[in-house]
């Protein structure tokens, strides 16, 4: 059995601690700052069916697709032999909130002393002060570079999603990504790296490096991608969909995963704001999120300055374009934030937008399709696609409604044109 | 120049040759049961020969096309945007398309903003649909159209997805319901699920064009169409083949070789990749071995003519065929028939006796039992010994063949049976959910696609070299995987193997949801006709890793189970055979008088005066005595009423609409109360029935979100009709928190709800509709953000009088919480007192509308069992530790009631969780309350419910139940 008054700071170094890959750059870059700290982490790379029938064996087939698959992966890693498994222990992000997500750690309890494996300890990320006992420890200096490495993994994303499909050496985009990762990993042994300036140099130099890969000057159409956090990210959630997307002529527009967390910030100060609750936890709130967007802003900046990139707005304006349309107290699963991420895209042009989420997904009858209807109405030239992902989900049909997306969107394009 | 369009779609492919004028100068519509390249081949070449010399453009389209064009570099137009093509240059002034294909549904919104929409991967097919609901019925599908235009009435047949309305036919069919009027009903319910799926709020008005293949076929399907649209469309010339005209429209000009394309189709038929598993046999020997292995599991037969000893009949009506069984009084058969039932039970089992009785002149027929779906019309029609529950039947049958079985698993055509034997008794039982029946009419509705039958076609996987990977999922699910495989190459042989391997999948993973197959038992018993396909057996043996006992009668096990329960009788009552003779039939339909849910019965009735009624949801139709076992459900909707109903003296404030829904069916009270104080008229929706859910439909965004969200759309409709000033339906993130769990949370579609009304029910901006988050478990700011709401809305309302309605709300609440708290506690010292059994139907607040619940409370108390709610017993439990987040208060309530049940000692009290479909939070709290259960030896049954009217299922889970908690009794 896994130490039931959790690990002290000391024992949790002494793991081999496996992650899931939900954002590939992200999540190095986060890595490599642990593995400063001492901790080892690894980020799980299997991928394939065997991942799916794990997870349908050990998690009720109801449960949402998300959870389904990481425990999925973490059981077919546990299975491969691969790992010392008295070393070994897991690790998985909690948002908490009423969305089931918040379950998934004790899903994956029940799923590892069903497989056998109830020894393994589970570590628990998450800023709501749940699992106490088992929570990573980590300072708030560690937080703050965190954000830090968070802020790279958004911009390296962001321009690479634009510079991809327009390079005219194929592979030069993924390649600098690549080099910027491995050179913000090495950057990050050195403290100094880690002050405002120094991240701000960085940011710069990313933009210019992305900058001045050459590019054709061709009209694509471009997508946004919204939904539930793992299906949006996971290529392995979504079917490969940025991968398919950039097949059929697209650009990708991801929203990044900063605006997710100052939402999760947000919307415990909206708590306190609707329902009452202590002043000063509300203050420190608050600073944490001017944190943020003073990290967002850091980049935007770079990115006017230094190129001519289409930028993201900051949490703030990504808030203030809800105009209403709904509630700042709907803050389970992606809440809000995701209605809000669609009326971004619209209104910086980005009329054709997919949005992806597991099969039944709760929050997402709500803000999800339960909005498609008032944006329609709001922005008539909006083009909003729900994709639903699921074991049984099958890609020709998710690409067929995806195609017909495109051909409307096409049709659009032609119709305004004349 | 000739335009080519080659529309793939799920089953069929349709080719059209296009002249520049646009006229169509060749056309084919052919099934191309999977094999793509060929017929693509087949027909590319045809055109070429047609037209020498002549210059061609090509384009595909369809779901099946996709992976062709992308292979063979072929361009390709998505279909619902080539039929956007093709309308526009052949029915130009088009408002609205409906197409509905072999598995797709679209409507087009051409003018005024053109929308496309598609059927969600749920909702089940449409061709597809009717073509299974024609098997069921055992008739051609073109033989709809025919029956249908006979039809004198129409059932409510569930809407949503191919599954659950196969599940409201079937009881219908067994019930004895006309053919001619099921017929309609079918296209009924398919034009209500491309409604209600597809418009979600858009109006479908002006010129209406009917395309796709259903749509052309049957009249009456356009019928139904024109009825619930109030209009009248068309289904123009050549309505098969708009898709494939977009397509060859969209091919243009640009030209193509017609060798070389022919040849890059060629090349593809080589690849074929998917995901593939071992295959079955690997050779003829290892066939053979297990064959003469299976031929073990045989019972005897008694073929002496002259018998003249005692005789047991059983009959086993299911849902798509009946079983019988007589046999002699050392259980050897005498005889036995498994027979399509043809939507009527009744003439095979006639049939049936009438052979009997002629083959075995002098045997004395001492006892007679039916089982399954259509027991009760089968005892009632040939007047039977009695009846025996179903899981009881396999479980005598399964003992004769393995005394010491520990595991039976039972897959029929349309349900899945296991269960555990734990000390001679049932101890858990597993039922397949309407939505995975991966089962025997499965197998044969994708038998039927490719025109075989499931014998053959299972038959045709048993040596397939690499069987696909299909994943285990519900039928809906597996047909796009299907269509996936072929889209891969697959062929036929590994397609079937894939499906028989996906069924023993589908029965383990999600029906029984073991992690250790190998697990299951030491001795397992396999039985339904679906387990005499061996490609099926084998694929369970490798699932389970072990031998496995089939008997040479797995389909004719329940019959054969209740013949064996029929051996304690001395003198049978069934019909002789000269009484055989004047046997006479005939059914009428009319609505129930007996309580307000006015359930449409069929009545049966026999010669000399015997009669069946079926279609209640109660077991006391009209006429019989009234049941008066104590019901929570029926109380609390009474004491709600009462509230709703009080009258408000002196109201002058305005009127206020709060509608009866999801957390309102525990709120009443307190918005009630607050507002009905602050000198409101409060008008509160009533419960709701069928007509509800009709009335909102229309306007339901997601439609996989839960029954009793859904039905939120009529309520506030029918709150605007009333003429309100406001309608009041707070966003409530949090509910109150009793201290049971780890937080207080509602779950995201009870929290969230009001907004997606807001979004989506365009009559809501014409009355005030208050929305805003509210935060009722803190009452101390809670009375202030209410002040300050109210005063937003309704100004010029004081702080004070404020307080008071909000002390009173909390009071009014409290009191109401206490009562139906102390009326749960009654009913259990009452019942214990008169060792009366108690089921807590477990499920949430709102579970105790009557359309939400379908009577299934009713029918436990039919069942002799009083029934009372978790919230009336969540009290008595100390806290629960839960191995998972404890975070909602409803949900907090189960595990609590779960362990009040678990650890109380009065055996005859048990636990029936409601769920309802689409609940996510549920898939979660089930494991657990069954955890809390098992880990105290009491049983866990759940019942899913949606928008499902038929009780048969539901009858049977709850019958098993008993009959377990009664075996236990005398074991233990």
């Amino acid at each position: 059995m896994a130490k039931k008054d959790g690990y002290t700071r000391k024992e949790q170094k002494q793991f081999t601690i496996l992650a899931p890959d939900m954002l590939p750059v992200h999540f190095t870059l986060v890595c490599r700052l642990l593995a400063l700290y001492g901790y080892h982490v690894e980020l799980l790379k299997n991928d394939g069916r065997q991942v799916v029938d794990e997870g349908l064996k050990y998690v009720h087939n109801d449960t949402c697709y998300p959870a389904l698959l990481v425990i999925g992966q973490f059981i077919d890693a546990l299975n491969s032999g691969k790992y010392d498994l008295q070393k070994t222990a897991l690790m998985i992000t909690q948002t908490g909130g009423g969305c089931r997500a918040s379950n998934y750690i004790h899903l994956l309890r029940k799923a590892l002393d069903k497989a056998g494996y109830g020894n393994i300890p589970v570590f628990s990320i998450n800023l709501s002060g749940l699992e106490k006992g088992s929570k990573l420890h980590m300072s708030p200096p560690m937080l703050v570079k965190a954000v830090y490495m968070l802020l790279y993994g958004d911009l390296l994303m962001l321009l690479k999603n634009q510079v991809e499909p327009y390079e005219i050496q194929s592979g030069a985009a993924r390649e600098l990504v690549d080099r910027w990762t491995r050179k913000l990993v090495e950057k990050t042994r050195d403290p100094r790296q880690l002050t405002v300036s120094a991240v701000r140099k960085n940011l710069c130099a990313i933009v210019r490096d992305f900058a001045a890969i050459p590019r054709e000057n061709v009209e694509k159409t471009r997508v946004g991608i919204v939904g539930e956090i793992y299906v949006k990210y996971s290529a392995m959630a979504n079917n490969h969909l940025e991968e398919f997307l950039l097949s059929q002529g697209c650009e990708v527009v991801v929203p990044g995963v900063l605006g997710f967390l100052g939402y999760c910030v947000d919307c415990q100060i909206s708590d306190i704001e609707l329902y009452g609750g202590s002043r000063l936890r509300r203050r420190v709130l608050e600073f944490a999120l001017r944190v943020i967007a003073r990290a967002e802003q850091g980049m935007i900046r770079a990115i006017q300055e230094e190129s001519d990139f289409h930028a993201p707005g900051t949490h703030f304006e990504t808030r203030e374009g809800l105009h209403g349309m709904i509630g700042l107290g709907c803050k389970m699963g992606e809440g809000w934030l995701l209605t809000a991420e669609m009326i971004e895209l619209i209104e910086r042009g980005i009329h054709n937008i997919i949005c992806a989420q597991p099969f039944g997904c709760l929050p997402n009858h709500i803000a999800g399709k339960g909005t498609i209807r008032a944006l329609r109405e709001r922005f008539p030239e909006a083009n909003i696609v729900p994709i639903d992902y699921d074991p049984g989900a099958t890609r020709v049909n998710q690409e067929n409604r995806i195609k017909l997306m495109l051909a409307v969107s096409r049709d659009k394009t032609i119709s305004k044109g004349a | 120049m000739i335009r080519i369009g080659l529309d793939i779609g799920s089953t069929t492919m349709k080719v059209v040759a296009l002249s520049e004028e646009n006229r169509i100068l060749h056309s084919r519509y052919n099934r191309h049961l999977s094999r793509i390249e060929d017929m693509a081949l087949e027909q590319l070449e045809e055109i070429f020969r047609l037209f020498p010399g002549e210059r061609f453009s090509l384009a595909l389209s369809g779901s099946a096309g996709m992976g062709l064009a992308e292979d063979a570099a072929i361009p390709f137009v998505q279909e619902v945007y080539a039929t956007n093509l093709s309308v526009k240059a052949f029915i130009p002034g088009t408002d609205t398309v409906i197409e509905l294909g072999g598995e797709d549904a679209k409507i087009l919104f051409l003018s005024g903003g053109m929308e496309v929409r598609m059927n969600g991967t749920c909702a089940g097919g449409t061709g597809a649909f009717i073509d299974q609901m024609a098997a069921l019925m055992n008739v051609e599908a073109d033989q709809l159209e025919s029956l249908s235009q006979k039809h004198e009435r129409t059932y409510a047949v569930a809407s949503r997805c191919g599954v659950f309305a196969k599940s409201d036919i079937q009881p219908l069919l067994n019930q004895g319901a006309r053919k001619e009027d099921v017929a309609r009903s079918i296209f009924e319910a398919v034009v209500n699920q491309t409604i209600a799926g597809l418009a979600q709020g858009r109006r479908i008005e002006g010129n209406v064009a009917y395309l796709g293949g259903p749509l052309t076929f049957f009249s009456e399907l356009r019928d139904c169409f024109n009825q619930a649209l109030h209009l009248q469309g068309v289904c123009p010339e050549n309505s098969l083949f708009f898709v494939a005209l977009g397509a060859a429209l969209y091919a243009g000009t640009e030209e193509i070789q017609p060798e070389e394309v022919l040849q890059r189709i060629r090349l593809r038929q080589h690849t074929g990749g998917y995901a593939s598993v071992k295959p079955l046999f690997e050779s003829q020997e290892e066939y053979e071995a297990f064959c003469r292995r299976h031929a073990a599991g045989t019972v005897e037969t008694n073929n002496a003519p002259g018998y003249a000893g005692r005789a047991y009949i059983g009959i086993d009506a299911g849902s798509t065929t009946v079983k019988a069984v007589a046999v002699d009084d050392q259980a050897r058969i005498l005889k036995s028939a498994y027979l399509p039932n043809g939507g009527n039970p009744i003439p095979p089992v006639k049939r049936f006796l009438e052979e009997f009785y002629r083959e075995y002149p002098s045997a004395t027929l001492a006892g007679a039992y039916a089982t399954g779906y259509g027991e009760q019309l089968i005892r009632a029609a040939f007047r039977l010994d009695g009846g025996v529950v179903e899981t009881v039947a396999h479980f005598t049958a399964a003992k004769q063949f393995l005394p010491e079985v520990d595991f039976i698993i039972d897959i029929g055509g349309q349900d899945i049976k296991c269960f555990r034997i734990r000390d001679g008794a049932i101890d858990d039982l597993f039922l397949n959910e309407a939505c995975s029946s991966g089962c025997g009419s499965f197998l044969q509705a994708f038998a039927t696609t490719w025109g075989l039958s499931v014998e053959e076609f299972a038959k045709k996987g048993l040596f397939a070299p690499r069987p696909v990977d299909m994943g285990s999922r519900c039928t809906v699910f597996m047909n796009s995987s299907v269509k996936q495989a072929q889209k891969d190459g697959a062929s036929l042989e590994n397609i079937s193997a894939g499906l028989s391997i996906s069924v023993v999948k589908n029965a383990l993973y999600k029906v029984i949801r073991t992690s250790d197959a190998k697990a299951l038992g030491k001795h397992i018993v396999v039985q339904g006709g679906t387990f005499l396909n061996d490609a099926v057996l084998r694929a369970f043996e490798r699932e389970i890793d072990a031998n496995v006992v089939r008997p040479n009668i797995a389909g004719l096990m329940g019959a054969y189970g209740a013949a064996l329960c029929a051996r304690g009788k001395q003198n049978s009552s069934t019909l002789r055979a000269e009484e055989l003779a004047v046997f006479q039939h005939q059914t009428s339909q009319t609505r129930c008088k007996g309580c307000q849910n006015h359930c449409l019965l069929t009545i049966n009735r026999f010669d000399s005066g015997r009669s069946y009624i079926s279609g209640n949801r109660c077991e006391r139709p009209e006429g019989a005595k009234k049941n008066t076992l104590p019901n929570q459900f029926s109380q609390k909707r009474q004491w709600l009423a009462e509230i709703a109903r009080e009258p408000v003296s002196g109201a002058f404030r305005g009127k206020i609409g709060l509608p009866l829904g999801l957390n309102l069916y525990e709120m009443l009270p307190f918005w009630h109360a607050l507002f009905s104080k602050l000198g409101f008229e409060v008008v509160v929706s009533p419960e709701s029935t069928r007509k509800t859910y009709l009335e909102g439909q229309h306007t339901i965004p997601s439609d996989t979100v839960c029954y009793p969200a859904k039905l939120m759309h009529g309520h506030v409709e029918w709150l605007i009709r009333q003429g309100v000033d406001a309608i009041f339906y707070p966003c409530l993130t949090y509910n109150f928190d009793e201290h049971r769990g780890d937080n207080h949370y509602n779950c995201p579609v009870v929290a969230y709800y009001p907004e997606v009304l807001r979004l989506n029910v365009p009559e809501l901006k014409s009355v005030r509709f208050i929305s805003d988050y509210l935060g009722p478990h803190r009452p101390r700011e809670f009375r202030h953000k209410m002040y300050n709401l109210l005063n937003r809305h309704f100004p010029g309302i004081d702080r004070k009088e404020v307080d008071e309605a909000v002390n009173f709300a909390y009071r009014q609440y409290g009191q109401y919480m206490d009562r139906v708290r102390a009326r749960g506690e009654e009913i259990l010292r009452e019942s214990m007192a008169q060792n009366r059994p108690v089921i807590v139907l477990a499920g949430r607040p709102y579970h105790i509308d009557p359309e939400v619940s379908h009577g299934i409370e009713d029918l436990i108390t039919s069942m002799g069992a009083a029934v009372v709610t978790e919230d009336a017993v969540c009290h008595l439990a100390s806290k629960v530790e839960t191995k998972v987040l404890n975070q909602w208060t409803y949900h907090s309530r189960l595990y609590a009631a779960a362990k009040f049940v678990a650890e109380n000692p009065y055996k005859r009290l048990n636990l029936v969780q409601l769920v309802s479909f689409g609940c996510g939070v549920d898939a979660i709290t089930t494991d657990e309350v069954r955890r809390i259960l098992h880990e105290r030896g009491k049983l866990y049954t759940q019942i899913k419910i949606d928008e499902i009217t038929n009780l048969g299922a539901v009858r049977i889970r709850l019958r098993s139940l008993f009959a377990a908690l009664g075996q236990e009794e005398t074991h233990g």
